[in-house]
């Protein structure tokens, strides 16, 4: 029977999917820094232009991008929303009911939180729903050179998260069949939740066992089937980041908007 | 070496002498005083009761047995020319559980997984992975994604694993206890074919002996605490040895377990379905018209995934009906007919459901602990909570765990632990999920023989099961389930 597994090998055939995790990571750092940097409606939407050009070359596809990166603009529409009503006061105020203050300030910071949450989510959304966590193990293991026996051990542990869901149910189940299902729900709650630890740990021994019966962690210098290449592709990206990032910065440095860590 | 088939190996030896290993925070040995020799090349069955440390000694085999924080050893273990605790890499085990032992995602990185470990060159490692797959008889794409795989595919996956690696030793630990009899087969003659590619040394511990029969030139039978009980060719120790190693539990061909003899007096329908239709969220089944009669038992068979165990969880009152109706009148005593809609203390009274993996049904520290649970949900009072508890505690051999915490005994004592839990609160309708799974010969015949006085005094069984000598010895009706549809049939003699 097929579970849900969040393991399940990520294909496709857009550009974007032959990109070397570590690459990507690299990218979405870049620009998320220099955009965490300042709270700004021009270094934002001039990232968020810079970017909106990558996406077409990623070859998402329409409906998928819409579809994964949904979740972003909500939560940047949320953002935008709250800020709008209770943030920082200043200039004109346009409405006013009890906490509420909708004021130049406010909008202008409301706008620029928009483009923000949009230009830092949806770059991090399109790279990383196109990583295959096995791909993303080789390469933090073979380019960043993090230890394989961390690497790997948290590879395999990912795996089981996906029967988490399943013994959930199949404890709630048992609890009913039992008899003691009826009162008490947050104590219940609780030593569910102990179980499920309980089942987890064991889960992962059994499988540590059968890593360790399969040579995981000896001595010998580990060798790798699979190459993880960082190559003229990977450095394209992080160089397009890096101008995505520059460029947002400096015109807004250029045109007096850069508030450094919102400080103005 | 590169000449020599990539898949084969350099059989390896295995030498015990006075070995023994004590688990930590256990006062008993596992196993002591072991004195063993076992050939390269040779292919060892390795039999013994439920805790004569069969287990034990394979992992210790393995190397994975731990190091001294884990328990402490005597004696000496050697796999060839190194001592055992050293010996990982050139051994290889496959385990019970089909899904703890998938590391990767992908088929093809998931073999390759122990060559990495190993430090074997990228091509070299590739041309391995292809060789074993096919040993196996897994024939897949490299990229296909292993939670995808069936209970025996990702044995024989596990299998291919180990392969690679070219053990000179395989060790195999129940390898086909979890799977249905056509998986059993499939991982048998995938072991076959193995064998004969690389040549290596086998030892096997199984329960189902016949299933390995053919395949052995050896059977070595440990005795409970230590030593061997018998040693020899599989034909002289059955002759020998047969009638002793049966009653001591080990299923042995030929000497099958008494059956019960059943009183099949069916009385008043407990429960009935209307064209139910079962699943979790789309539909694996519909229109099912069971009746469960007191008195009679169904067994409910088929592959590994068709929805036996789903179909249980539906008739047990657990899950909803996707369509069709449940009706459980016969048991309602005042309340409405679906069980689904009963509260929980109100259902453990009418329907036990026992879970295919007893871990989940655990809520307390102690054996006995765990056995009152349900006394205390429909408030029985104390004299009568002992009055139920202790002669289930006699039939079902758990008297002497009161105290021992359910997750710590062994896999058949568990299941025992969790079919007595719910004779508690007396039921009379029983839904049970594997009920048979882990339990040597003796303690199979004593559960059968218990059930079959149960249901002699009015109880009706629903059995979710793989267990063909559990349908025979207790089955009035069999619903055999398949991919295609499912059919009823009369197994009254």
């Amino acid at each position: 029977m097929a579970t849900a597994d969040i393991l399940t090998p990520t294909a496709g055939t857009g550009a974007i999917y032959r990109i070397n995790p570590v690459a990507k990571l690299a990218a979405t750092a870049v620009i998320g820094i220099a955009l965490v940097l300042s709270i700004d409606w021009v270094s934002a939407s001039v990232a968020l232009a810079g970017e909106a050009v990558l996406f077409l070359f990623a070859g998402l596809g329409p409906r998928r991008f819409v579809r994964r990166t949904l979740p972003v603009a909500m939560a940047a529409v949320f953002a935008a929303a709250t800020i709008l009503l209770y943030g920082r006061a200043s200039g004109a105020s346009h409405w006013r009911f009890l906490l509420v203050n909708v004021t130049d300030g406010s909008i202008e910071l409301s706008i620029a939180t928009l483009l923000r949450v949009l230009a830092i989510g949806l770059p991090a959304v399109v790279l990383f729903v196109t990583v295959d966590p096995t791909d993303l193990a080789d390469g933090l293991a073979q380019v960043l050179r993090l230890p394989s026996r961390f690497v790997l051990g948290a590879l395999g542990g990912l795996r089981l998260v996906g029967l988490f869901a399943e013994d959930w149910k199949s404890l709630e189940l048992a609890r009913r069949a039992r008899g003691i299902a009826d009162s008490g729900r947050l104590r219940r709650f609780a030593g569910q939740a102990f179980a499920l630890l309980v089942l987890s740990i064991r889960r992962g021994s059994k499988l540590a066992t059968a890593m360790e019966a399969r040579g995981f962690g000896s001595s010998i210098p580990r060798s790798w089937a699979r190459e993880s290449r960082f190559g003229g592709k990977e450095w394209m990206l992080v160089a397009m980041s890096f101008a995505v990032a520059l460029a947002a910065v400096g015109t807004s440095v250029l045109t007096g908007h850069w508030n450094f860590l919102a400080g103005a | 070496m590169s000449f020599i088939s990539p898949t084969r190996a350099t059989p390896l030896s295995v030498d015990a002498h006075g070995w023994g290993w004590r688990h930590a925070g256990r006062s008993g040995w596992a196993l002591r005083g072991l004195d063993l020799r076992i050939e390269p090349g040779e292919r060892v069955l390795l039999l013994g009761a439920s805790g004569a440390g069969k287990s034990t000694l394979v992992h210790a085999l393995a190397g994975v047995l731990g190091g001294d924080e884990e328990g402490e050893s005597e004696g000496r273990l050697r796999v060839g020319d190194t001592d055992a605790a050293r010996a990982r890499g050139q051994v290889g085990l496959v385990l019970q559980d089909p899904d703890s032992q998938v590391v990767l995602a992908r088929v093809g990185d998931d073999v390759a997984f122990g060559c990495e470990n190993m430090g074997v060159p990228r091509e070299e490692t590739w041309h391995r992975v292809t060789q074993s797959l096919r040993a196996v008889g897994l024939d897949l794409p490299l990229r296909h994604p292993t939670s995808a795989l069936s209970g025996g595919q990702k044995q024989r996956l596990a299998l291919a694993g180990v392969l690679a690696m070219q053990p000179g030793l395989l060790l195999l630990d129940e390898p086909t206890a979890n799977l249905d009899p056509d998986g059993v087969i499939e991982v048998r003659d995938a072991v076959a074919r193995v064998l004969e590619v690389s040549g290596s040394t086998l030892l096997v511990v199984e329960h189902r002996v016949d299933v390995w029969w053919p395949l052995v030139d050896r059977v070595i039978v440990l005795a409970p605490g230590g030593g061997v009980l018998a040693d020899g060719a599989p034909d002289d120790v059955l002759r020998g040895e047969g009638a002793a190693l049966a009653a001591s539990g080990v299923w042995v061909p030929g000497h099958p377990p008494r059956h019960p003899s059943r009183l099949h007096r069916p009385g008043g329908v407990q429960l009935h379905t209307e064209a139910l239709a079962i699943g979790r969220s789309t539909s694996l089944h519909s229109d099912i018209d069971l009746v469960a009669r007191a008195g009679e038992c169904i067994a409910l068979t088929g592959p590994n995934g068709v929805g036996k165990t789903t179909l249980g969880l539906t008739l047990g009152g657990l899950l909803p009906a996707i369509g069709g109706r449940v009706v459980a009148s016969g048991l309602s005593r005042g309340l409405g007919a679906d069980p689904l809609r009963w509260k929980s203390r109100e259902l453990v009274t009418r329907i036990g459901s026992v879970f295919q993996d007893p871990e989940h049904q655990f809520v307390s520290g102690t054996v006995a602990g765990e056995l009152a649970i349900g006394a205390r949900a429909t408030k029985l009072s104390r004299d009568e909570t002992t009055r139920r508890i202790d002669p289930l505690l006699e039939r079902l051999r758990l008297g002497h765990l009161t105290e021992a915490n359910p997750f710590t005994l062994s896999g058949g004592e568990k299941r025992r632990l969790s079919v007595a839990t719910v004779l508690v609160t007396r039921p009379p309708l029983l839904v049970l999920d594997e009920p048979t799974f882990g339990q040597d010969s003796r303690t199979w015949a004593e559960l059968v023989a218990f059930l079959a006085e149960l249901l002699d005094e009015g109880s009706s069984v629903i059995a979710v099961t793989h267990d063909t000598h559990l349908v025979d010895a207790l089955a009035d009706t069999e619903l055999r389930m398949s991919r295609a549809g499912h059919r009823l049939e009369s197994r009254v003699p």
